[in-house]
């Protein structure tokens, strides 16, 4: 057991963080909020210059074989930095979705653009009807010749305004588990997208297809035998935002500790006093549980370990502990701390935002209660 | 980063699971709630010392064996998991032994190590006094110098085990004239010298579960002092690290955990079982994620330790989570077994020998033995986030 980072990754993770407390500052984070793209195509082909978007690629596909640990470490920073980019949907979303499920000729068509950055993915798998399983899917695709035709509307689809493919979650047999994934030209003609408004306007957006043609070669893994794939790169991402919850607390943390030293009322240093200590110490307390779970999680993920409970463990405890950190970080922050010019609501909306992308905390808890045997 | 157990780990773990299902099942005792501090059985102890389980990561010159703090987790992780009565040699594997190893002389260490390492010598704890609890630092019991001993006037509290402990580790003042943390000095002081009485003090659950040590005119060998003369609370803030820093802050009543968990499996209500009840289902998964998150903490607390440096702030995050953790694993059985819940061990309808009353109201007292949650929580806010005092 050894739960520090290693050289390389210590390496990696102060990298990023000097790139990004230079090219990110909080200023550019506001400015793509307002910003149609939502990102920077500038620093998008820096990223692909330092390696970042290739990193967790085979070095055959263009990649430089890093693990899925050595990605973690990035997110966190990413996390930190509250970084508006297609980073995730394209790498976590769908490259290594490609990597996993993907046959040689799609990976050799779509890796290596990934990774110099000439190619944005993303995920379209909710829809407009609430609901996590396989049942939920109903956008179908019709065979029609040697294409699938699809029409329907996928919601939350991450930087869908700017991609270039969609692994589509798609329905194509009346079977409950009849599910296909599909990767659609995202510029392909009936395909609509809107970006939808949410509270960290983070470019998750509503993507309508109206018979959208999409060639039977671009099936991902097998026909019909498409959910446990989106099973794992539902895992995968949780994993992932995970880790981007553990930069943020962080920061979150730092930053609240930081203001409690300097602010200053009735001639002495707010944090001087022991009410504000005593959140500060669980906020401490909920940051260290988030780390070590969530790393334990990616550790895992990275050695091919089934970490199904471990994810469910982390994702729980990061749901939980997100409001503990919030609360009191606003608490302590004052007034100041619930205001525009704040720095403190980039990070408290979009940290909520993660933590209900995908599955409800009900599914996971239920997930730990069956690896309990609570049947 | 590498979050699993070697090979060695692992056939360690399995090694102390046999041992302890093998006792289980020839009758030698029962798994109970805090076994480790209330649990007794000096032939228990001596069955573990042969197994070199006791003083596991000390010097192979004293008899150690030089193997990591985690490894010692594992071992101990297994004997809370069992709910093993531990208690003769807790302490002593815990935090005395390592004291004398950091702070002893050459002299003690040969004299001390060994006998502890053969689960013979058991310690007890003189830390606290009626007027010296969290300010440890205010303590007021004398060590005053005569001859080639030290007379020692005054009273200990909260000691646990002291009808069978054969010396006590205590902490007097040396210096009535320096500033409070800078005139204590911490002694091994053996229970049989004229002038040690005791008094029982019966807890919440009617476990006689600590003492009152009174000292009238105790005269001390000056060889029986650990460490400098004077430089006592700083010993003892570093041995605190240790104490609070294991596993039975997290699974002294696991046995409970363990029972909860068959007893909704295994129970009907309303036509179906307990486990199909979805609070129920979600209740424990909750406390799963707790506890699953509370054991990644006692492992770096024990990382920390293998680095040589004392997990201050580590273990005082631990210990107050896990301390919380404890509290609400007894309340949440307790909701689930309804009126059943307050049945004490000598009622025949006891579920589970009455472990759930017996945890509840013994958990009250895991927020403050050892650093109240309070001041646990002001270690991890000025030593671990460098908030100012003042």
């Amino acid at each position: 057991m050894n739960l520090a980072l290693s050289e390389e990754q210590e390496m990696l993770k102060q990298a990023a963080r000097e790139l990004l407390e230079e090219r990110c500052p909080k200023s550019f984070v506001k400015l793509m909020e307002q910003d149609a793209k939502g990102y920077s195509a500038e620093l998008w082909q820096e990223m692909a210059t330092l390696g970042w978007l290739g990193l967790v690629f085979p070095e055959a596909y263009g990649g430089s074989g890093m693990s899925f640990l050595d990605l973690s470490v990035l997110l966190e920073e990413m996390g930190r930095a509250c970084l508006p980019s297609p980073f995730f949907p394209t790498v976590v979303l769908g490259g290594l979705p490609v990597l996993e499920a993907g046959s040689e000729r799609q990976k050799k068509l779509y890796l290596p653009d990934i990774a110099s950055g000439r190619a944005i993915f993303s995920l379209a798998l909710l829809e407009p009807k609430l609901g996590h399983d396989s049942k939920a899917i109903a956008v179908e695709a019709i065979p029609d010749g040697n294409t699938y035709n699809i029409s329907g509307s996928k919601l939350f689809v991450p930087y869908a305004n700017v991609a270039d493919y969609l692994l589509c979650v798609v329905r194509t047999s009346r079977q409950e588990q009849g599910i296909t994934l599909l990767i659609a030209d995202a510029k392909s003609p009936g395909v609509t997208c809107t970006v939808m408004e949410t509270m960290a306007h983070e470019k998750l957006c509503e993507v309508v297809f109206d018979e959208v043609r999409v060639p039977k070669e671009n099936i991902l893994g097998q026909l019909d035998q498409g959910w446990p794939e989106v099973s794992r790169i539902v895992q995968r991402s949780d994993v992932a935002k995970c880790c981007q919850i553990v930069g943020n607390l962080q920061w979150v943390l730092e930053d609240t500790v930081a203001y409690a030293k300097e602010r200053k009322q009735f001639g002495r240093p707010i944090g001087t006093f022991q009410a504000l200590q005593h959140y500060c110490a669980d906020m401490y307390t909920y940051v260290e549980g988030a780390r070590l779970s969530t790393y334990q999680a990616a550790w895992m993920l990275s050695e091919g370990l089934t970490c199904v409970k471990e994810t469910a463990v982390a994702k729980s405890w990061i749901n939980e502990a997100a409001s503990r950190v919030f609360n009191p970080a606003h608490q302590i922050h004052g007034a100041m701390g619930v205001t525009a010019e704040h720095d403190l609501h980039f990070y408290t909306t979009r940290a909520r935002a993660v933590e209900l992308s995908y599955n409800p905390s009900s599914l996971y808890l239920e997930t730990i209660a069956g690896a309990m045997g609570l049947e | 980063m590498d979050f699993g157990f070697s090979e060695e780990q692992n056939t360690l773990r399995q090694e102390v699971r046999n041992f302890l299902e093998g006792e289980i099942e020839r009758g030698l005792w029962k798994p109970s709630c805090d076994a480790w501090i209330q649990g007794y059985d000096p032939a228990f102890t001596k069955r573990v010392a042969q197994r070199g389980w006791i003083g596991l990561t000390w010097p192979k010159e004293y008899g150690g064996q030089e193997r990591s703090f985690i490894d010692r987790l594992v071992v101990t992780e297994e004997m809370l998991r069992y709910g093993a009565p531990a208690a003769c040699h807790w302490f002593t594997d815990r935090q005395i032994g390592g004291s004398i190893l950091s702070y002893g002389s050459e002299e003690q260490k040969r004299e001390f190590l060994p006998k502890i390492m053969a689960g013979e010598l058991y310690v007890g704890l003189g830390m606290s006094e009626p007027e010296s609890g969290s300010d440890l630092a205010s303590l007021k019991t004398r060590a005053t110098e005569d001859g080639d001993a030290y007379v020692i006037n005054g009273q200990k509290t909260w000691t646990s085990g002291a009808s069978f402990i054969k010396h006590i580790d205590l902490f007097a003042r040396t210096d009535m004239d320096a500033p409070k943390h800078r005139g204590i000095s911490e002694f091994l002081v053996p229970m049989d010298l004229p002038g040690i009485s005791r008094i029982p003090m019966i807890d919440i659950t009617g476990t006689e579960a600590w003492n009152d040590i009174f000292f009238d005119n105790v005269r001390v060998p000056k060889r029986c002092m650990i460490g400098e003369k004077n430089r006592g609370f700083y010993q003892v803030i570093e041995q605190l690290a240790y104490e609070r820093g294991g596993m039975e802050r997290l699974m002294g009543n696991y046995a409970l955990f363990d029972a909860i968990i068959t007893f909704v499996k295994e129970t009907e209500c309303g036509g179906r079982a307990l486990s199909q009840d979805a609070i129920v289902r979600h209740k424990l998964a909750q406390l799963q994620v707790e506890f699953e998150v509370g054991r990644l903490l006692m492992y770096k607390v024990a990382t920390v330790m293998d680095e040589g440096r004392p997990p201050t702030v580590e273990a005082a995050v631990s210990k107050s989570y896990a301390t919380a953790f404890e509290q609400r694993l007894a309340n949440t059985a307790m909701e689930i077994l309804g009126p059943y819940g307050v049945l004490q061990a000598g009622s025949k309808y006891a579920p589970f020998e009455g472990l759930a009353s017996h945890s509840y109201l013994g958990s009250k007292g895991y927020s403050l033995q050892a650093g109240s949650r309070e001041i646990l929580k002001n270690i991890i806010a000025t030593r671990g986030l460098g908030l100012p005092t003042d």
